[in-house]
């Protein structure tokens, strides 16, 4: 049996484990794929934390991706980072950078993290502007402010994480040369509909011919880039780009929430892909072994309608969450699909499932990103008052 | 690699059984490998008790004839510094 079919039918533990340690975050990013925001009052206390990662150490689960909201403003975090490392559960944590302080990034460089502690950094725009259109304002600053405090403090190898959209695929290059300069490594992920991105992701999904712009770039130039494994669809171009070309989830990979909760994958946090939870089923690492939904997306897949195109093979169907989100039937293209099956199929009768969680804030911010842009057009005069103004039937 | 030569795992490595073999993991260079056979895995965790590499491999009952297969996965997994040559480790 090829290990591609091991992987299909899951493994004793994952691989790939994201746990988002809340809910809270400062910044209210137009595409947060969990809808973060404010705190869950359920979130796991210190101690169920820590025993979490107890169990993750006795599954030999070997690193875990912490994100949320934002992970650093919880009062424990930097207290559960070094329980982990001490536990043999290498963290990689995401941020926006707001608590990197220099005596943070100084703590992050010494030997109390023993080198098992990455830091990606969440920078969407190689520019402020195109960064904090989505973003928020100010956003650019703090992150590249984190990025000059890690390398003041001689934090080697940070990441810069970027989710790609339509308006930085553009800036490929300009998001390589920030990674040298900072000593850090370019990791590029694909934007899900998932969350607050299914309000943004009509306007800010990479076109289809920016779709090939990212696979010759990544083709040409992406030796060192780290992606997550998350462009697998675009393997449909010809060439698979290197790592897990497969959709991992309930599989390899699996997100555990706030509160506990465990869904198939990070952007899947959504009731059709809860496992279960925790504290009420037994803890982790029976949800993870007998949960009938793992058990359900271990089971051999159809392929559906693309079972019959010539690239299945290559791309395996695409997203599973990209799919969900955007109402397409979960055996059918990716919505990205770039053999353009996808468009045809966003094009037909689907409807986009309800969210089934909502972190936002009640109310907007002042770091809120407000995506208006100037008008193009020129009034038709200086006082045109009537709404028909300048139409011609 | 040689028959004669004394490894071990590294000791920043862990080792996790799954169905088809093992994963392994190395906690510095955060390398994973898939060791895809259960005699590979028995061989890399034979070598370091083992009195060399010959050893390990009839200790974990791999037949002469595959020995050179194993030697050039051994190979693979020194490259990624998932097992050193014995006198290195205890350095």
């Amino acid at each position: 049996m090829k290990l591609i079919e091991h992987f299909e039918l899951g493994l004793d533990a994952p691989i790939c484990l994201t746990w988002e340690l809340t809910y809270a975050c400062n910044l209210e990013c137009a595409h947060c794929l969990s809808s973060s925001g404010r705190r869950d009052p359920r979130e796991l206390t210190t101690a169920q934390a820590e025993a979490v990662i107890d169990e993750l150490q006795r599954m030999q689960v070997f690193y875990v991706n912490i994100g949320g909201g934002e992970p650093t403003i919880r009062p424990d975090f930097w207290h559960l980072l070094e329980y982990a490392v001490n536990h043999q559960v290498g963290v990689k944590f995401s941020t926006n950078g707001v608590r990197l302080t220099p005596e943070r990034a100084a703590y992050l460089a010494s030997p109390a993290c023993g080198g098992y502690v990455d830091v990606q950094i969440s920078l969407d725009g190689a520019t402020a502007e195109v960064n904090d259109y989505v973003r928020g304002p100010g956003s650019f600053d703090t992150a590249i402010t984190a990025l000059q405090n890690l390398k003041d403090a001689g934090f080697t190898d940070a990441k810069i994480s970027v989710v790609c959209t339509r308006q930085n695929i553009g800036q490929l290059d300009e998001f390589k040369a920030l990674a040298d300069e900072y000593g850090a490594t370019l990791r590029l992920t694909r934007l899900r509909p998932s969350g607050r991105g299914a309000d943004v992701w009509d306007e800010l999904h990479p076109l289809p011919e920016q779709q090939k712009v990212l696979y010759d770039w990544l083709m040409a130039s992406g030796d060192n880039v780290l992606t997550g494994d998350s462009f697998f669809h675009l393997a449909a171009f010809g060439e698979a780009l290197p790592g897990l070309n497969l959709c991992g989830a309930g599989r390899v990979v699996c997100l555990i929430d706030p509160i506990g909760d465990v869904y198939a994958c990070p952007f899947a946090i959504h009731d059709n892909f809860l496992a279960g939870n925790l504290l009420r089923d037994g803890g982790f690492q029976e949800v993870w072994q007998t949960s009938p939904l793992f058990q359900d997306l271990r089971s051999p897949q159809t392929g559906g309608a693309c079972a019959k195109c010539d690239f299945y093979d290559s791309c395996r169907g695409g997203c599973m969450a990209a799919k969900f989100f955007t109402g397409l039937p979960l055996d059918g293209p990716d919505p990205e699909c770039v053999q353009g099956y996808g468009e045809m199929a966003l094009a037909g009768a689907r409807s986009v499932p309800a969210a089934s969680q909502d972190h936002s804030k009640a109310n907007p911010t002042r770091n809120q990103p407000v995506m208006l842009k100037l008008m193009t057009r020129p009034p038709v005069s200086d006082c045109a008052e009537s709404p028909l103004a300048g139409f011609v039937p | 690699m040689h028959l004669d030569e004394q490894w071990a795992l590294a000791p920043s490595v862990a080792l996790r059984p799954e169905p088809f073999g093992a994963l392994a993991y190395h906690f510095g260079n955060r390398k994973l490998i898939f060791l895809k056979r259960p005699e590979l895995v028995a061989v890399v965790r034979a070598l370091g008790e083992a009195d060399d590499v010959r050893a390990a491999l009839v200790a974990a009952g791999v037949p002469e004839a595959g020995w050179p297969s194993y030697l050039a996965a051994l190979e693979g997994l020194a490259a990624s510094d998932m097992i050193r040559a014995r006198q290195e480790v205890a350095a």
